[in-house]
């Protein structure tokens, strides 16, 4: 196990090494800050001047050097238009991300399941082909237009929620919140259930699909002639086979909600890390896209590994199989 | 075993249906049958006769759109059809055990062995965990598993398929139940542990006074486990009586031709060693949707005439063996022999 | 069916004999819900291909356009009372319906020939890994791997931020976001196919190696591909106009769906809701007849669920 563990730990530094790489060279390789950040009028020394001040004038590799050995101290270069640190800038909003991304999941999660199990257990019934055109319906509704139809009904027309923004944060240990007030939940309702809408679908998809699959095997059947009781079927000898597709899933989709909260961000003037990278990729603000490409990469990798521990831990086969290599 | 002792299941008139789409399909019809306490019931015919259907109607096992049209099952002399869903399951894995053909498939792949067993325990007895494990232990031990203790805690995957379905065996067992139907069980195993398990489970039943109803296609395994053989066709029984008298005396010509189309059987009349020709029989099982009307063997069926298009009555052409032909085989133990 | 049981299956001398196109056409109409998708779907290509015949006016042509007719609610006559709005204008007097359907034509025509292209792109290289297998495989499906885990719209929005817009931009961005499926699910079919015994036999028989990839293995791991493909059409119109609506993905010179929803975002705080909820319901329903043909495709299609 702990050589597993280690085996899967050398291959995401090796991802992550190759994604430095390819971020660096596609964003400083292609385009020209120097047109955005310095006055169109300046002279050549003065463009030079700012070249040389961001480093733009050394040849690629040096600058991926340089590039290399301040990433791994945590400094990857000042914002070209806030004059920040594009790290900083970006591990700021977070926290705000965060909160969204794992509300959003919570809520796929905890609905998608239980629907989804009902639609699997009789597909046949009205709630279940109900759920399953919600399902398909929840698919197709594309995410952008969902959070504004949410802000037309709930804030403009009922008047209900706020359209936007965050609203009251508190402190704890550093890092902000708004799940400890109602006025913040409030807030966070309408970007969260935007976010979940897509996930939830796919869960609830999954999971009929995975129990009806379920109950075709000869395990389910027998689980039954044992004389166990529905509940116990269902909910251990079911359950436990689907859960390991699942968890996988789930995993790996928290990774694309941090991804698609961009748009939820933009939509909600939510004040994530989302809202700062579009803000950053039409501005050409190149130090803070690939400060959060990197740290959306690392995200990524860790989130990978970590669901691969699971899935070891949940999948008694897969364990043996790792602890042989 | 007398054949004078209450049976431990007598099903009657057995009919089960399916509807679908294209109508109503009979899957088990008017099957009439006993099993005495420590007897083993062959069950024997190709697949999609309808002899899994049977195995699953007992246990109550039939889901929608499936349903026990008409017959008795009575366990014990207690009447099975119209109990609740309750009721069932407080027989099955009780006083009812299955036992699935692939062991691969019939264990969960994620619970741990233990798990499997304890629960099935617990499903009907109040016992505590431990008791329980020790139950289980004990039944791993009955069925030939070396150090049970370590299997316990084993997942499904750490185990050969024979180890496997000896505990599916184990599980069966473990409520000491008055029935055990076991569906092929060992088609998916190597010779060898099919003839030790065929061999414990018979030695296993016999002691506990359990009765068994073994399913299979195959006519060797019935030869050397069943006291008694029911033979099916398209969901009817078309002959049934003891292993001897149906094996050597074939009376339906369906039998003799599966006697025909297997090699080798080891009955007293067939000398090992001596070659046989093989005879397929010719054309295919039925499908049950489309069934012929009268004898469903009749367009295979070498004997046939136009009086097989009307149901055929039930012969006896000895005590307790039971025919459903018009024209059944007047046997010699010369042509037997052949 | 039953869930602890099986009807046995019809016998194959039972069976009718119908030939496979036959047999799926006939699948695939057993659902009405996937009938009508199928029927939506005719309306909205045929809708995007004659859009200029179709549409009251040529939205971008700003002659035909009065910007006091801007903003007209549903149903409004036009100011000079020549047109009705059936549903309304946007800010410059731009007849919602007209701009609709060009944005119809260009979001569909983007999602298919991105997705033909990576569906080509993607087929060749997954055919040739699954059956040559070795090396090639091994570092082909390793990027497609690290590619497909990361969200495609991550991909889509760094490869727009550094090559700026364009129709052309974002097609390589959708194809290089979608590719590594197919090949994942090519190579997967190929794997499998590789192993039966008629690629076998075609090998004895001495045929040629493209022939074999493309006359014997490519048509029998298709059935999953078309399933994948129907799908990724979706996702590549889904894709498009959350790229659009963020700005990132066309220009204004050329209005995908998303660019006319982002165009009426700040409407609809003012109630004026047309401007962004028409162009909404005409892609959700464009998604939703693609999805719901492509669910009734897999189903007809797989081979698993067969005789349930």
């Amino acid at each position: 196990m702990p050589l597993f563990i280690l085996r899967r730990g050398l291959q995401a530094l090796n991802v992550l090494f190759v994604m430095s790489l390819l971020v660096f060279a596609g964003v400083y390789a292609i385009g020209n800050p120097l047109d955005l950040l310095v006055d169109p009028n300046a002279t050549q020394e003065d463009m030079a001047r700012a070249a040389a001040s961001l480093g733009l004038d050394q040849p690629l590799w040096v600058q991926y050097g340089r590039f290399l050995a301040r990433a791994l101290q945590g400094d990857l270069g000042d914002s070209f238009l806030h004059g920040a640190p594009a790290l900083g800038l970006i591990v700021e909003r977070l926290p705000a991300t965060l909160e969204l991304a794992v509300v959003a999941m919570l809520v796929a999660v905890l609905l998608g399941i239980p629907l989804g199990l009902w639609a699997g257990l009789r597909p046949d019934s009205l709630p279940g082909k109900t759920i399953m055109a919600g399902s398909i319906l929840g698919f197709s509704l594309p995410t952008f237009w969902v959070g504004l139809m949410l802000i037309m009904v709930f804030a403009v027309q009922l008047g209900w929620l706020p359209a936007g923004g965050r609203g009251p944060t508190t402190d704890v240990l550093g890092v902000s919140t708004s799940l400890l007030t109602m006025e913040g939940w409030r807030h966070l309702l309408l970007p969260a259930a935007n976010l979940a809408l897509f996930k939830l679908s796919l869960i609830i998809r999954l999971t009929r699909s995975g129990t009806r699959e379920a109950l075709l095997q000869d395990y389910v059947k027998f689980a039954r002639a044992k004389g166990l009781s529905n509940v116990r079927v269902v909910g251990v000898h079911v359950l436990k086979n689907i859960l390991i597709p699942i968890v996988t899933v789930v995993g790996l989709e928290f990774g694309s909600l941090i991804a698609f909260s961009v748009v939820t961000e933009s939509i909600f003037a939510w004040p994530g890390m989302g809202k700062l990278l579009l803000d950053s990729i039409t501005q050409l603000d190149r130090p803070v896209v690939v400060a959060y490409l990197l740290l959306v990469v690392t995200l990524y990798v860790v989130i990978n590994l970590t669901v691969d521990l699971l899935y070891a831990a949940l999948d008694p086969r897969v364990r043996l199989a790792g602890a042989r290599q | 075993m007398s054949a004078s002792a209450p049976p431990t299941l007598a099903v009657e008139h057995l009919t089960t249906r399916f509807a679908t789409r294209d109508g109503t399909v009979t899957a088990v019809d008017d099957v009439s049958f006993s099993v005495a306490p420590g007897e083993v019931l062959g069950l024997v015919g190709e697949s999609g006769s309808g002899k899994s259907m049977t195995g699953f109607s007992i246990l109550g096992l039939v889901d929608p759109p499936g349903e026990i049209a008409a017959g008795s099952i009575r366990l014990n002399g207690r009447e099975l059809r119209g109990l609740s869903a309750a009721e069932w399951r407080a027989l099955r894995g009780d006083r009812i055990a299955m036992i699935f053909q692939d062991p691969m498939m019939t264990l969960n792949p994620v619970l741990r062995i233990d798990t499997q067993m304890i629960e099935t325990v617990r499903a009907h007895r109040r016992l505590g965990r431990a008791a329980a494990r020790d139950l289980a232990r004990d039944a791993l031990a009955r069925v030939g598993i070396p150090s049970p203790d370590e299997r316990l805690r084993a997942y499904p995957h750490e185990l050969s398929g024979g180890m496997r379905q000896r505990v599916a065996i184990a599980i069966a067992l473990l409520n000491a139940p008055d029935l055990i139907i076991a569906d092929e069980p060992t088609t998916a195993l190597d010779v060898t542990i099919q003839a030790q398990i065929l061999f414990e489970m018979q030695t296993l039943c016999r002691q506990s006074g359990t009765a068994l109803i073994w399913i299979t296609h195959d006519l060797a395994v019935v030869a050397g486990l069943a006291d008694r053989v029911c033979v099916m066709y398209a969901g009817r029984i078309v002959e049934q009586g003891s292993t001897a008298q149906v094996l050597e005396t074939p009376a339906h010509p369906y039998t003799r031709g599966l006697l025909d189309s297997t090699p080798a059987v080891q009955t007293a009349s067939c000398n090992a060693g001596q070659a046989r020709p093989l005879h397929p029989i010719p054309g295919m099982a039925p499908s049950l949707r489309a069934l012929p009307p009268g004898c469903a063997f009749c367009p295979r069926c070498g004997r046939a005439s136009t009086a097989c298009e009307a149901t055929p009555p039930l012969v006896e052409p000895a005590p307790g063996h039971v025919v459903r032909c018009f024209h059944p085989l007047v046997t010699t133990l010369d042509e037997a022999a052949r | 069916m039953s869930e602890a049981t099986t009807l046995p299956a019809a016998s194959p001398a039972e069976a009718e004999v119908e030939r496979p196109l036959r047999r799926l056409v006939r699948a695939y109409a057993e659902s009405r819900v996937a009938l009508f998708g199928l029927a939506l779907l005719l309306v909205i290509v045929l809708a995007s291909l004659l859009a200029p015949w179709l549409a009251p006016q040529n939205p971008y042509d700003l002659m035909q356009l009065d910007v006091l007719d801007g903003r007209l609610p549903p149903g409004s006559a036009s100011g000079d009372g020549r047109q009705t709005y059936l549903l309304g204008t946007d800010e410059q007097g731009r007849d919602m319906l007209s701009a609709i359907l060009y944005g119809l034509r260009i979001s569909v025509g983007v999602g298919v020939v991105a997705t033909l292209l990576a569906l080509a792109i993607g087929m060749a290289l997954g055919l040739a890994a699954g059956y040559f297998g070795g090396r090639f495989d091994a570092i082909l499906m390793r990027i497609a791997d690290i590619q497909l885990s990361f969200p495609s719209i991550l991909v889509a929005m760094i490869l727009l931020a550094l090559f700026g817009q364009g129709i052309d931009k974002i097609v390589i961005a959708l194809v290089a976001a979608q590719w590594a499926y197919y090949a994942r699910t090519t190579r997967g079919a190929a794997l499998v196919e590789r192993r039966k015994e008629y690629i076998e036999a075609a090998r004895l028989l001495g045929l040629s190696t493209l022939r074999i990839l493309f006359r014997h293995l490519l048509p029998n791991c298709l059935p999953p591909l078309i399933v994948v493909a129907a799908l990724q059409v979706a996702a590549a119109i889904a894709l498009e106009a959350t790229l659009s609506f963020l700005g990132l993905g066309l220009p204004v010179t050329e209005p995908s769906l998303g660019l006319l929803i982002a165009n009426g975002f700040q409407y609809l705080y003012s109630g004026r809701y047309w401007i962004s909820v028409f162009p909404g319901v005409a892609l959700l329903l464009t998604i939703l007849a693609i999805n719901l043909v492509a669910d009734q495709l897999r189903d007809v299609l797989n081979p698993r669920l067969h005789g349930q």
